[in-house]
């Protein structure tokens, strides 16, 4: 942001005298380079030549980078219903997951009292169990025959043979349900930090509760808003157990395009071009995003 | 700012109370404020300053009794519905927004016309133009503490409420922003409600002062007249220093009640007798008390104490601080004015001490002697 100010660089100073070599700050960042350098950049590189190959090559035939370009344009022309489909449920789901997670952050952070702590640990317990078997018992919750179906066609919300999974209601909610704790978290954070008698200030201030909130706890939790929606709409855009498991092929996410591709057909240069793709578009709104929702004002 | 009738805007609380699930904080407190005045509510931690002004903001309500502006109750209105502003300890400044729409901040809630000429307005009066468009944090504390001020003054409400408003600031900042505040209130011309708990700050600046201990008032008046004439030794000795000396009331004499003090005959004026049982506290100012060698003639006639040992001298520039032991065991504080015409006794010294009696006053006997002492 701005540049250092004194005391900082009167800290630094002194930093440096006490750290000896100037090269200590190196030697400290090497483990974390090391694991980035294995686990991001190398496998990053190979998906990119994959993206590269000449989509001729097949298992038997082998695969070579012969910077085919077009793979890109392909993989557009015959997966974009899937690529469109998966920021339209990640977005919806991610919708949905702010304000159910903002009203749960907001109640634990100032009404639960002396409950804070249980709540908390209650938002988090559902990764002691692994998500693919928390989607598999939704599938079971959800089943044609399951009392969620049949108590919601007896009260007529659904038809005679209406039905939940295999739906884009299922899908949503699958996504929804699995990522909502990647947004209560952030959101609790930022909501706690809040100094309740700002609100009490707004209040002195004219604001009825309801302005208040929109004028002052609103704006100063931003910055756990845009934490969670990331860290819901990126995992989500590329999720694709949920619609697996919850949906049928008309609700094939782009993710479970890239999987098939890479394990049953083995095009290995369309998968990787979907894959930077979808890369590129999430890095590309999420820079657009935080321009827009502007956290650096924020204290 | 219509000013139909100035009583119609003074603040009233009658029997207010206060409990808290294990305490009372505000005991049947009775308080009458004067529209324009500048009062404070003075005692230490705890003693419910903070409680009283928290419900006179709306943002506790009384458990009983009842607050009035003007004719108008309060006692249950919502904070954003009374004509009542805080600036609050900490100041509670909005980190998000900057100083120009911290001081809009009521005035757009209300929807308030020529927002930027009043806020310009505020911000010459707190002398803050040009940092109109900082942040908070980018703003020492005193000027944090002068946004916070311009913002509850910029609604004009009949109350301005100061909740230890210039606890966090430095000693000599803290003595420029009580002349600042003084010059503003009577700028301004609102009633200021200011809580604090040094007792220099309340007499520096408030017309009224309200000593408060343990939920009430203990006594309410100008601060000459609390400092002069305390009527409890809680008061006598949260306001300043006393001497308290015990005594047995022998008589009253016309305007004057005679006392036995350890054997000597001392009188204080019947006015100042705060008591009418046959014991009582004789109190007297340390910088009332005179003192001078044995047998030197002392220019204050009436009380006249002899055998006193000097235990402790503290020479601090405008006056020197003497503890003086008396024969009945009892340390005496004196302080003296440096004039540089009095000689300053060393350790050891034998001394009379001697003061007007009409500087004196008699408290009840029933009360702590030690009430008030502050620990620091």
């Amino acid at each position: 942001m701005a540049a250092l100010t004194a005391p900082a660089r009167a800290a630094e100073d002194s930093a440096k005298r006490v750290g000896g070599s100037r090269w200590t700050g190196y030697w400290l960042l090497a483990p974390g380079a090391l694991w980035l350098g294995l686990f991001f950049v190398v496998p990053f590189y190979s998906l990119v030549s994959a993206s590269l190959f000449d989509p001729n090559g097949s298992v038997l035939t082998g695969y070579k980078v012969n910077y085919h370009v077009g793979n890109f344009a392909t993989a557009v022309k015959d997966y974009h219903p899937e690529l469109l489909r998966s920021l339209w449920y990640a977005g919806l789901a991610t919708l949905i997951c702010l304000v159910i997670g903002y009203v749960l952050a907001y109640a634990i952070a100032f009404k639960a009292g002396r409950w804070r702590n249980l709540l908390l640990v209650l938002v988090i317990a559902p990764f002691f169990t692994s998500f693919l078997l928390r989607t598999l018992s939704w599938k079971l919750i959800l089943a044609d025959h399951g009392f969620v179906v049949s108590t919601l066609q007896h009260l007529h919300v659904l038809g005679h043979d209406g039905r939940l999974l295999n739906t884009w209601l299922a899908v949503v909610a699958g996504i929804v349900y699995n990522f909502l704790p990647f947004m209560v978290l952030p959101l609790y954070a930022s909501l706690e930090k809040i100094d309740g008698r700002l609100v009490e200030a707004a209040g002195d201030l004219y604001a009825s509760p309801f302005t208040a909130f929109f004028k002052v706890t609103w704006p100063l939790s931003l910055p756990g808003v845009v934490a969670g929606t990331l860290l819901t709409f990126i995992p989500a855009a590329g999720d694709y157990i949920n619609a697996q498991l919850l949906g049928s092929p008309g609700e094939r996410m782009v993710g479970n395009v890239i999987q098939s591709l890479f394990t049953s057909s083995q095009d290995y240069a369309t998968a990787g071009a979907l894959s930077l793709i979808l890369m590129i578009i999430i890095i590309g709104m999420v820079l657009v995003y935080i321009r827009k929702v502007g956290t650096e004002d924020l204290v | 700012m219509s000013q139909a009738s100035e009583g119609s805007r003074s603040l009233h609380l009658s029997q207010v109370t206060k409990e808290f699930a294990s305490f009372t904080a505000v005991d049947s407190l009775d308080l009458d404020v004067a529209h324009g005045s500048f009062f404070a509510l003075l005692g230490p931690s705890g003693c419910g300053k903070t409680t009283t002004l928290r419900m006179v903001a709306g943002l506790e309500t009384p458990t009983s009794g009842s607050i009035r502006i003007g004719d108008t109750d309060i006692t249950y209105a919502k904070p954003y519905q009374r004509p009542v502003n805080t600036v609050f300890q900490s100041y509670a400044l909005f980190p998000h927004l900057d100083v120009h729409e911290n001081i809009a901040f009521g005035l757009r809630r209300r929807r308030s016309a020529e927002v930027d000429r009043q806020v310009k307005d505020m911000l010459d009066l707190v002398e803050l133009d040009g940092q109109a468009r900082k942040k908070p944090h980018q703003l020492s504390g005193g000027q944090q503490q002068r946004v916070a001020l311009a913002r509850a003054l910029v609604n004009g409400p009949d109350v301005l409420l100061l909740d230890e408003p210039l606890g966090a600031l430095d000693l000599k900042l803290r003595r420029a922003m009580q002349i600042e505040l003084k010059r503003i209130q009577t700028e301004v011309g609102l009633t200021f409600v200011h809580v604090t708990h040094d007792q220099e700050e309340a007499m520096t600046m408030a017309d009224t002062v309200a000593v408060m201990n343990a939920g009430v008032i203990e006594q309410m008046g100008a601060p000459a007249e609390l400092y002069e004439n305390p009527r409890t030794t809680f008061v006598a000795n949260f306001l300043g220093q006393s001497n308290l000396i015990a005594g047995k009331v022998l008589g009253r004499d016309g305007d004057f009640v005679k006392v036995d003090m350890h054997g000597i005959a001392v009188s204080v004026p019947a006015q100042r007798a705060h008591t009418d049982g046959t014991e009582g506290w004789v109190g007297i100012r340390p910088e009332k008390v005179l003192i001078a060698e044995v047998g030197e003639d002392i220019d204050a006639p009436g009380n006249h104490l002899e055998g006193g040992i000097v235990t402790d001298v503290s020479f601090v520039g405008v006056s020197t601080q003497y503890l003086v032991r008396m024969p009945w065991g009892q340390e005496l504080q004196v302080f003296e004015q440096n004039t540089g015409r009095r000689k300053i006794f060393a350790h050891g010294e034998k001394v009379d001490l001697s003061w007007r009696p009409e500087y004196a006053f008699l408290l009840d006997s029933s009360q702590d002697v030690n009430a008030g002492i502050e620990d620091d």
